[in-house]
């Protein structure tokens, strides 16, 4: 049984990226016989190609995934080296974790609260330094060259770059790298950028590469913040499939194609800029700079990050502000007077989506950490590792989600798969999988081999083993890794909309919906409540463990 | 108590093809066997390879037998040797009773009971209920020994399970273990590189080198 779990799990992850994939190549090439489609050609490729404007969406496609891992790894490692050995890096580890729990859509409608032209940085500006009585007109949200779509990506991306650097930076001994560097002469940011960075970089890369895909590929957040017109190219695909002409089915899956081509060719490009920038970086390595522009990094390095995660946290409390305000005009700095009538408005429809929400939530997260659980512990028993499967668990996050799910959503229907909340649960595990795989992995390898052991020759089986001592010891991480499921299925989108064929809607789908035409009132109440159901998993993820060790000295240390 | 001698004929342990120890040789009860050396000899991977849990990272060869009953091939949990480590390693999530308690097999009666005498047998009567972190090292060396007693092995490996102990410790510690385990009179390996150890121990000495 423990046996099969792994391949269960590579099963579950592999399968249905390839079969989504395989589902969209056919209809591309004009063959869709549920359709009458049975003539292959380039047709359809000629008729994508003639779409106005489609050049630009694949052009905004391809930028955001390049600038966003770009804007976001400088910010963390330049973050990381003016912070190395200093206590900023500990408070961060602690702030990092709750702002991840924010889903994109959330973050995204924070940050249009705070920068729109009516937002809250214009009124904190006007009328005093502006003049402006009204709100100017100016176009900051969906602007056409996609800046504050990456901007909102970035912030999101932070956050899970810098935690993803704090679990890795331990096993590089960065206090010991940068000690030595410094008796060489090099001042403390340029010894952490010429002797850590280099070696962190390498444990980064999955990572970025996962920021590659979901920011060339992003829906939610191109819907809340990216141009309109015309907009990057997964929105379009998005709006080619539920189009009501069922034909357009054969142009979105060609644009499908597409926008995979378009997600590996970013990655093909950072591989090959990798390259090139870390010849360069030897050569200024080897070329013995110490001294210069000390100061100017380390300012930058750290206000850099206050900023960004100060936007972030800005952009929450506006939610907040947001949710409970009554009239606000501009340019006054808060609302005239405050209500609570967007919640009781939004109450009545409430509870098909949170019950949504929680069943898709629970359901996913049980499985993945099950499979997770049952897999690692199969390698635990096996006493040898295998990082070569890191890979495989990465697949669903590297390969673009409108792609594969577009296909995937096609293939069930082909089927005649009833849509519903099984379905749905089963493409959220698809994510919520590698995310807990990647929360879990470390602190279950961490454990002490000697308990097992220990265990073992006071004559314990391995199950009762596993029973009485690894799960109760690891009983915090597991936790964690529960929260962070959890966090992962209420944040999809797209894998909602498509294989719930728009019929099971969620704290996040009805919070998108309202992306355009809804008020900004009752678009903070869904964002809020939408993160306050992995927010509140987070809480209870660290402080049930500790209520429950509050006897048991040595267990309180381990939560992580 | 029964006791039955640990017999360890040929064995070979390698690394990467590398031979790391060879050893054929037998352990009577009341006379403990010490294999000195410095680290990195493997003397840990000879009791992990007794006691059943030898990382595959490792080929060895050789049979282990407890008086009749051959050992290879059995899992660790069968093979009734119990392993004092260099650290107590009491399980933290458990108190300093429920500790014993687990290392009690399920079919002993009056569990509860055995449990008491063997704080008892320890001066430690008072401290059933306790977070095992709130002991001091001799205490949690002293409970680490009677676990290891109620789960009723038939041999005992030691694998430096002094080193760790203060100077003042040391020696109390050592005669408690010793003579509590030739009062058992259970055969035992002890792996060491403190000269004072092996010389505690009052039986064979073997050197690795």
């Amino acid at each position: 049984m423990l046996r099969a779990a792994p391949w269960l799990m590579f099963g579950l992850l592999i399968m249905p990226v390839l079969a989504g994939l395989t589902a969209i190549v056919l209809p591309a090439f004009g063959y869709l016989p549920a359709l009458q489609q049975t003539e292959p050609g380039l047709m359809v490729w000629r008729e994508l190609l003639n779409t106005p404007g489609i050049g630009r969406s694949a052009a905004l496609s391809l930028s955001a995934g390049l600038l966003t891992p770009l804007l976001s790894l400088l910010l963390v490692m330049l973050f990381l080296a003016s912070t190395s050995g200093t206590r900023w890096a500990h408070a961060m580890r602690r702030l990092v974790a709750p702002l991840l729990a924010v889903p994109h859509a959330a973050a995204a409608f924070g940050l249009a609260f705070l920068i729109a032209p009516s937002g809250f940085a214009l009124r904190l500006l006007s009328p005093e330094l502006t003049g402006w009585q009204r709100p100017p007109d100016l176009l900051i949200l969906n602007d056409p060259l996609g800046l504050a779509m990456m901007l909102g990506l970035v912030l999101k991306e932070i956050p899970f770059l810098l935690l993803m650097a704090l679990a890795a930076l331990p096993q590089l001994n960065p206090d010991q790298r940068v000690t030595m560097a410094r008796t060489l002469g090099y001042r403390p940011i340029l010894a952490w950028l010429w002797t850590v960075a280099p070696a962190l970089y390498p444990l980064l890369r999955l990572p970025l590469f996962a920021v590659i895909a979901f920011a060339s590929a992003t829906v939610d957040v191109a819907l809340i913040l990216g141009p309109t017109l015309p907009p990057p190219l997964s929105v379009r695909i998005i709006g080619w499939f539920s189009d009501p002409d069922l034909n357009r089915r054969l142009l979105a899956s060609a644009a499908a194609l597409l926008q995979l081509a378009i997600t590996l060719s970013a990655i093909g490009l950072w591989i090959v800029a990798e390259k090139m920038i870390a010849r360069l970086y030897r050569k200024l390595l080897l070329g013995g700079i110490r001294l210069s522009g000390h100061a100017l990094l380390n300012v930058a390095g750290k206000s850099l990050m206050v900023i960004t995660l100060g936007a972030l946290l800005l952009s929450l409390l506006l939610l907040v502000i947001h949710a409970f305000a009554g009239p606000w005009r501009f340019p006054a700095n808060l609302p005239g007077s405050w209500t609570s009538q967007h919640w009781l408005s939004v109450g009545s429809v409430l509870l098909a989506p949170l019950s949504n929400t929680l069943l898709l939530g629970l359901m996913s997260t049980v499985l993945a950490v099950l499979l997770v659980v049952a897999a690692l512990e199969h390698e635990s028993r096996q006493g040898k590792a295998t990082t070569r499967l890191l890979w495989a668990i990465y697949i669903p996050l590297l390969v673009p989600q409108v792609a594969f799910l577009y296909g995937l959503t096609l293939l069930l229907e082909q089927l005649r798969w009833q849509p519903g909340l099984l379905l749905v649960g089963f493409a959220h595990s698809l994510f919520v999988v590698p995310y807990v795989y990647l929360s879990l992995a470390e602190p279950y390898r961490r454990l002490d081999p000697r308990w097992q052991q220990l265990s073992a020759t006071l004559g314990a089986s391995p199950n009762r083993t596993w029973w009485q001592i690894k799960l109760p010891m690891l009983m915090a991480p597991i936790a964690t890794a529960c929260a962070v499921g959890l966090a992962v299925s209420i944040g999809q989108y797209l894998a909602t909309l498509l294989t719930g064929a728009g019929r099971v809607s969620t704290l996040t789908t009805e919070a998108v919906a309202l992306a355009s035409g809804g008020t900004r009132s009752t678009i903070a109440v869904w964002a809020l409540l939408q993160s306050a159901v992995p927010m509140l998993g987070f809480v209870l993820a660290i402080t049930l463990p500790r209520f429950w060790w509050r006897n048991r000295r040595d267990m309180r240390g381990q939560l992580t | 108590m029964n006791a039955s001698r640990l017999t360890l004929k040929n064995i070979d342990i390698r690394l990467h093809g590398q031979i790391l120890l060879e050893l054929d040789t037998h352990v009577e009860p009341g006379a403990p066997l010490t294999v000195m050396g410095p680290s990195g000899v493997g003397k840990s991977s000879l009791l992990a390879y007794i006691a059943g849990f030898l990382s595959p990272d490792f080929q060895a060869s050789g049979e282990i037998y407890l008086g009749e009953r051959c050992l290879n091939g059995l899992p660790a949990e069968q093979r009734k040797v119990g392993l004092l480590f260099q650290d107590p390693l009491l399980f933290p999530h458990l108190s300093v009773a429920q500790n014993l308690m687990f290392a009690l097999p399920s079919r002993a009666p009056d569990r509860a009971r055995l449990v008491e005498q063997a704080l008892q047998a320890v001066g430690l009567e008072k401290f059933g209920h306790r977070d095992p972190a709130t002991l001091s090292g001799g205490q949690k060396a002293r409970v680490a020994l009677q676990r290891l007693l109620l789960s009723q092995p038939k041999a005992v490996l030691l694998d430096e399970p002094f080193s760790r102990l203060d100077a003042h410790l040391r020696q109390e510690i050592r005669q408690h273990v010793f003579q509590t385990l030739r009062d058992a009179g259970l055969p035992t390996i002890l792996v060491t590189h403190d000269a004072q150890d092996a010389a505690a121990s009052g039986g064979p000495v073997i050197e690795l080198k």
